[in-house]
């Protein structure tokens, strides 16, 4: 499945840090993190892309710790929206920081 | 990974009768035991692991889908099974649908790949609708093993 790229779209790379991968609680909280903005956000393992606003595509991934995933996002708010999702891959989405914060 | 690699087929339920979560969940682990799979000494607590796992955040995926799972030191590898409700249980799944099709994992505490894979192999069947609906519309054991046999011979990859 891939992404329809249209012409702003806005590209970052992240890596999963957690020790347990992306796993659902993980997943759960990029989906609610995308959720929040308006902005079309895609994730990528190997050149397959997935939505990230949708919990089941996210796990299809499979993404072990140390797995390097591209992020895309289009729209107004893309800007945003990939910060955002930036900073869920770099704090390790809180694993060691129970309870996550309210997304 | 296939499902043959970790749902144990004595342990799959085509009916199950309880109508709320801890039910489901305490079904779904008591057929693992009387599969053999697990001891029946730890049954209690992985129930309660279970169900702690869901206070963090439901294991409904959408799709009527759940996926209830935790770690125990009691297995030494990832074991699951799997269960079919044809009248659909409440399970605060993130798209608020009721659930009709569970799978319930349980793997070693320092194995999290084994887990991640598992979960890879159920998303990537599941998004074949037809083997989605199929499933739910199973009504025997023989019937769910069929899906699964036909899903790890990639049948339904299309």
């Amino acid at each position: 499945m891939e992404a329809e790229m249209e012409s702003s779209v806005l590209t970052t790379k992240v890596v999963v840090l957690n020790p347990e991968g992306l796993h659902a609680r993980p997943a759960d909280l990029l989906v609610r993190t995308a959720a929040r903005f308006a902005a079309d956000v895609q994730l990528a393992k190997d050149g397959q892309w997935v939505d990230c606003k949708s919990i089941l595509s996210i796990l299809t991934l499979g993404a072990e710790q140390g797995t390097a995933l591209d992020v895309a996002a289009s729209g107004d708010d893309a800007g945003d929206a990939l910060a955002a999702i930036v900073e869920l891959f770099a704090r390790g989405f809180y694993e060691n920081h129970e309870p996550a914060p309210p997304a | 990974m296939k499902f043959s690699d970790f749902i144990s087929v004595k342990a799959i339920r085509s009916d199950l009768a309880s109508q709320d979560k801890p039910g489901v969940i305490a079904e779904l682990v008591q057929s693992l035991v009387d599969a053999g799979e697990i001891q029946a000494d730890t049954k209690a607590d992985i129930i309660a692991a279970i169900l702690k796992r869901e206070e963090l955040g439901s294991t409904g995926i959408g799709r009527g889908v759940a996926v209830p799972h935790t770690k125990h030191a009691s297995v030494d590898k990832l074991i699951g099974t799997v269960g079919v409700s044809s009248g659909g249980v409440d399970f605060s799944s993130l798209d608020a649908e009721k659930v009709q099709l569970f799978f319930l994992l349980i793997s070693p505490p320092e194995r999290p790949g084994d887990h991640l894979r598992a979960l890879e192999s159920i998303t990537r069947q599941l998004r074949d609708d037809t083997f989605c609906r199929f499933l739910k519309q199973a009504r025997s054991v023989d019937d769910i093993r069929q899906l699964l046999e036909e899903a790890d011979n990639h049948q339904f990859m299309g």
